[in-house]
Parts: structure tokens; C-alpha cells; sequence
């Protein structure tokens, strides 16, 4: 692991607190090894989230949405591990492939979001003025409006289909990239390199491709890698609702919305696909954070 | 000061005009509302004559300068499925999304700030640990998941809480606590980084250095200066409380704005929409600019900027 000396470290901590130097150095050391025991549990989920995922067609044991009302509301055994819902269906086979729907969904507006933000960041960044103002102007309004109720409106006037939600989600989120992304570009463009590369009469274009968009790379990896965990709520909080993705396909978050009547008989048709999107949502941000702290060490001691 | 006021306010307004053009502009493509409000046997003319009766056949422009002139004087169209104007249908219903969402967003300072505070003081002691945990989780799942999660554990196994419904506080414990943990972990996250670098500073190591208590360094010194960003933040977090207020409405059945606006979608009833959607927006920039404002006032550095 990589060992920078954090900016509280041990010797400044003395200045303060009377001598807990020695258990303090104790608790890091601990704090240490769980951090990278975190990331571990966390990058082995997301291998499993993923590879299920992708591979959903070999992994899942059922047909998704094969009905068989025998079967219906089966609690959790060895044949069905996450129990059967009202219809018979497996949920198991159901969180794999509404996995893959959600993960789809998110990496697609998350890719989108990133790019047309981070575009227009860096544009607004580097020309400044009448442009600058512009796009962050737009990007107040989208920040005035609720993402979740512009999501609804936007949803209910197009109709939910996959591009139709791809497109909401990535409107409603291009907006925190532009900020972040512009805010670098704006500090990056008046340092030496940038002005050399200036006087050696390089075109905006090229200046903003080859060193300002380098530059800002690290920062787009970490908000997106923070984004997906976002956008992956936002899309369940819509299929929740009902304008998300529509029956009979499966994302967890209409699989979550189906079990809401049979909470009391069968709890683990809501909850098996919660706990899905909260493995995944829980270990993005984790490894987002980690991302993070590596390439901004000295902001590293934040959580 | 007089200068960024006027700036400020002026930009406010541009912002909340682009808001309604930008729902106005969405509302008119959700669908034709005479198909609702005339029975299936209706001719086609008769379906057009409705339609210039409500202006419906205008240009967008000119039907967006009609909307505007009618905003201005409080008048946001008829509610066709109310027979009320929208206007007292989104009022009504107001009351009990203020009561939810400004009870979540108190739980989420309440809890966020403090424990933020305490974990800073003490990296890596136990109550940074259970606050980094409580943050995490908070972060990791949709706020109605957390509402059935206590539903099936508070109502149907404990029996202690009414899984539902809107009345007395015990109706407000499930849904406010669900909808304030996502803000308290954001709050607790800031808190605790903005105490941190504060704890470093120059002026707190002066204070140490002069031997005022520590608790007074804490408190006195660091905090007041680490709350500035909490408070921009917190005043943020009404905006996706608001949006969240939908989903938790939904799962508890209350009755306030969230739930109205979808079933306003589901019925194509867009005067409804289009009043709550622009009152949620004009309430959450007029938040916005107050803080500013407030900001401006604290700290001088602000607006001479």
C-alpha cells in the first residue's frame, strides 16, 4: 500500500490532544488494514455483481420469467435461494438479469453524462466569459430542478423505454460533471504548461485534448465511479414509481416494488433485490472514495 | 452588498423563468388532454373545437407567453381532474411534504452535523467508525427501500409503528427517519472533512498554542468556520429531499405533493404538474438564494468577490 504522510499525522496531532499519539497510531494501523480489507470485499462484489451480470443467460439457474403459480411465494431454500415470488418466479434468476438491465441502464448514463458534462466543462473552463456563463447557467436550472421529479416529468412525457430513461438520467446528471470539471480546467488553463503550449501556437483544440483533458482524467474517473452509484438509485427510484423500466422484465427496482404487498408473507421478494443494489451501490462508493484519496492525497483522510 | 444582492436576485429570476419554460416545454409533449376530457364517442371535430377553446392549437410561444402572464397573477390553469384551479389543488397538499421533508432535513443535521463533528475530533475512534458506517449505508440504498426495510421490521414484526398513513407523530417516525438518513450521511461527510482541515489550520493551532480548552477550540474556533459550507450544503439537501419525498409518499401513503405529482402524470392532468413541478422549483431557489444571502452577510469575503 502506498505510504504518503497524511496531513494529521501523528506530530501534529500532538499540538492538540494530550498523549494519544500511541493509541492513535494503533487505531490507524487498524484503520489501515480495514480500509484495504473494505476495498477487497468491495472489488470482490462488484466482480460478482458484474460477472452474474454480463453473464446472466449462464449464471441465472431459471428463466426469469417463467411463471408458475404452484411455485408462488416460496421462502428461500436450496432449490430457490432467494425465494419465488407471487407469480412463482425466481427471484434469484430475476435480481441477475434485472441486474444486468439496471447495470446497463446506468453504465450507459453514466458514460453519456460524463461525456457531455465533461465536454462542457472543459469548454466553459477554458474560453470563460459569455460561454462559461452559459453553461453554468443551464446547469443552475438543472440543479434548481429535483433530479428525481425532472426525471418523472421528463419520463412520463417521452414514455419509459431503455433510450427514453438513458437519456432522462443522463439530463439529469451531466450537470455535476460540467461544475466539477470546469472549476479544473478553469486552474489548469493559466498553468505554465498550458500557456507554453499557447505560445507554441497550438489551436484551443489541441490544447484542450492534450493537456487540459489529461489532466482532469483522474477527477472524471472518480465522479463517475461515484455517479453510478447515483444514477443506479435514481433508475430504481423510477422503476419503483413506474416509469422506469417496464413488466415483465425485471430491474430491482419494480422487483422491489412488486413484493411491496406481500411484505408480510414474503419478505424477500423486496428485499433480496434491495440488498442487490445496496452491495452495489455500497462497494461503487467505496472504491469511488478509494479512487479518490489515491489520486488526491491530501484530502486522503476523508471518508 | 446592495451590488451582489441585486445580482443575485436578478439571477434568481432568470433561473426560475428558464425552470418554467423548460417544464412548459415538457408538459405540452406528455399528450393531448382532450382525450381525456371528452368521452371515446367524440368526433374529431368536436375534439378540435375543445382544443382551440383552450388554446391548445395556439403556437408554443404563444401559449408559453399566455402560461407566463397567467403565472404572474397566481393562475396556473384548471385542474381537469379536481375541477379546481391547480394552483389550491398543489397548496393543499403542500403542507404535509413541508412536514416530512423539513423534519428529514432537521433529523439529517441533527444526526449528521454532531456525529461529523465528534468523528473529526477522533479519527479512527469508535464513533468515527459508526459514523462512517451510518454514512456509507445512508449513501448505499434509495430512501423507500429503507422505508419498506422499516415497515417489514417496526410494523409487520414489532408491531410498534402504523405502517401507513398520515396523522399523529407516530405516523411521521418511519418516513422522516428513512428520508433523512441519505442528508445526515452527506452532512456527516462534509462536517467531518471541513472540521478536519479546519482542526489543521493556523488560527486553531494559535488557539491550542494559547491554551484555550479544547473544547472551546472545537466548538468556538472550528466549527463556526467548517458550518459556513454545511449550511450551503444542507440548504442543497432540501432539493433532493424533495425529490425523494415522492418515492417515501408513495411507499407510506401521504398525502403531499410527491404522490400528486404522480398520479397527476399517470392521469395526464399537466396543469397539476406543471404547478407543483414550478412551485418545488420556486420554493427550492428561493431557499437557495436565502442562504446566499445569509452567506453573504457572514462572511464578507463573499461579496466583494
Amino acid at each position: 500500500m502506498l505510504e504518503a504522510p497524511s496531513p494529521d499525522g501523528p506530530v501534529l496531532r500532538r499540538t492538540g490532544a494530550k498523549d494519544r499519539t500511541l493509541a492513535t497510531s494503533a487505531a490507524q494501523r487498524s484503520s489501515r488494514w480495514l480500509t484495504s480489507l473494505q476495498v477487497w470485499v468491495a472489488v470482490i462484489l462488484l466482480v460478482i455483481v458484474f460477472g452474474s451480470a454480463l453473464l446472466a443467460a449462464f449464471v441465472a439457474p431459471y428463466d426469469p420469467n417463467e411463471i408458475g403459480l404452484d411455485k408462488a411465494l416460496q421462502a428461500p431454500s436450496v432449490q430457490h435461494w432467494f425465494g419465488t415470488d407471487q407469480l412463482g418466479r425466481d427471484v434469484l434468476s430475476r435480481v441477475i438479469w434485472g441486474g444486468q438491465v439496471s447495470l446497463l441502464i446506468a453504465a450507459c448514463a453514466v458514460a453519456l453524462a460524463g461525456a457531455f458534462g465533461t465536454l462542457l466543462g472543459l469548454v466553459a473552463g477554458y474560453f470563460g466569459g459569455a460561454v462559461d456563463r452559459a453553461v453554468m447557467w443551464i446547469a443552475d436550472v438543472q440543479f434548481s430542478l429535483p433530479a428525481v421529479i425532472l426525471a418523472l416529468v421528463l419520463v412520463g412525457a417521452v414514455g419509459p423505454s431503455f433510450a427514453n430513461i438513458v437519456i432522462v438520467l443522463t439530463l439529469a446528471n451531466w450537470a455535476r460533471f460540467a461544475r466539477v470539471i470546469r472549476s479544473e480546467a478553469l486552474s489548469l488553463k493559466s498553468r505554465d504548461f498550458v500557456l507554453l503550449a499557447k505560445l507554441g501556437g497550438a489551436s484551443p483544440l489541441r490544447i484542450i485534448a492534450h493537456h487540459i483533458l489529461p489532466n482532469v482524467l483522474g477527477t472524471f474517473i472518480v465522479l463517475a465511479t461515484l455517479d453510478v452509484g447515483l444514477i443506479i438509485i435514481l433508475e430504481a427510484t423510477l422503476s419503483f414509481l413506474g416509469l422506469g423500466v417496464q413488466p415483465p422484465d425485471p430491474s430491482w427496482g419494480t422487483m422491489i416494488a412488486d413484493g411491496r404487498g406481500y411484505l408480510e408473507r414474503a419478505w424477500w421478494i423486496s428485499v433480496c433485490p434491495g440488498l442487490a443494489l445496496m452491495a452495489t451501490v455500497l462497494s461503487g462508493n467505496l472504491l469511488g472514495d478509494t479512487l479518490r484519496d489515491r489520486l488526491n492525497p491530501i484530502q486522503r483522510r476523508r471518508w | 452588498m446592495l451590488r451582489y444582492l441585486t445580482i443575485r436576485i436578478a439571477q434568481s429570476i432568470v433561473t426560475v423563468l428558464l425552470v418554467t419554460m423548460i417544464i412548459f416545454v415538457i408538459i405540452r409533449l406528455i399528450g393531448d388532454p382532450t382525450h381525456l376530457m371528452l368521452p371515446p364517442e367524440a368526433t374529431e371535430a368536436d375534439r378540435e373545437l375543445l382544443r382551440q377553446q383552450m388554446g391548445l392549437s395556439d403556437p408554443v410561444v404563444v401559449q408559453y407567453w399566455r402560461y407566463l402572464l397567467q403565472l404572474l397573477h397566481g393562475d396556473m390553469g384548471m385542474s381537469y381532474r379536481f375541477s379546481l384551479p391547480a394552483l389550491d389543488v398543489v397548496l393543499g397538499r403542500i403542507g404535509p411534504t413541508l412536514l416530512l421533508t423539513c423534519t428529514s432535513l432537521a433529523i439529517g443535521i441533527l444526526v449528521g452535523v454532531p456525529l461529523g463533528v465528534a468523528s473529526a475530533v477522533r479519527p479512527d475512534g469508535w464513533i468515527d467508525f459508526l459514523a462512517k458506517g451510518i454514512a456509507l449505508f445512508g449513501q448505499a440504498a434509495p430512501p423507500f427501500f429503507f422505508g419498506l426495510i422499516f415497515v417489514l421490521v417496526f410494523s409487520v414484526q414489532l408491531g410498534w409503528l402504523p405502517t401507513s398513513g398520515y396523522g399523529g407523530p407516530q405516523y411521521l417516525i418511519m418516513p422522516s427517519i428513512a428520508l433523512g438518513w441519505y442528508s445526515a450521511a452527506g452532512l456527516m461527510r462534509l462536517t467531518r472533512s471541513n472540521m478536519m482541515e479546519v482542526l489543521t489550520s493556523e488560527y486553531v493551532k494559535m488557539a491550542r498554542i494559547k491554551g484555550v480548552p479544547e473544547r472551546a477550540v472545537v466548538y468556538k474556533h472550528a466549527l463556526k468556520n467548517a458550518a459556513l459550507p454545511v449550511l450551503t450544503f444542507a440548504s442543497l439537501q432540501f432539493g433532493i429531499l424533495m425529490g425523494g419525498a415522492v418515492s417515501i409518499e408513495s411507499v407510506f401513503a401521504w398525502p403531499g405533493m410527491g404522490k400528486l405529482i404522480l398520479d397527476s402524470i399517470a392521469n395526464l392532468d399537466y396543469a397539476v404538474v406543471q404547478a407543483a413541478v414550478t412551485l418545488s422549483a420556486l420554493m427550492f431557489t428561493a431557499i437557495n438564494l436565502t442562504v446566499d444571502l445569509l452567506y453573504a452577510y457572514i462572511d464578507p469575503r463573499i461579496r466583494y468577490a
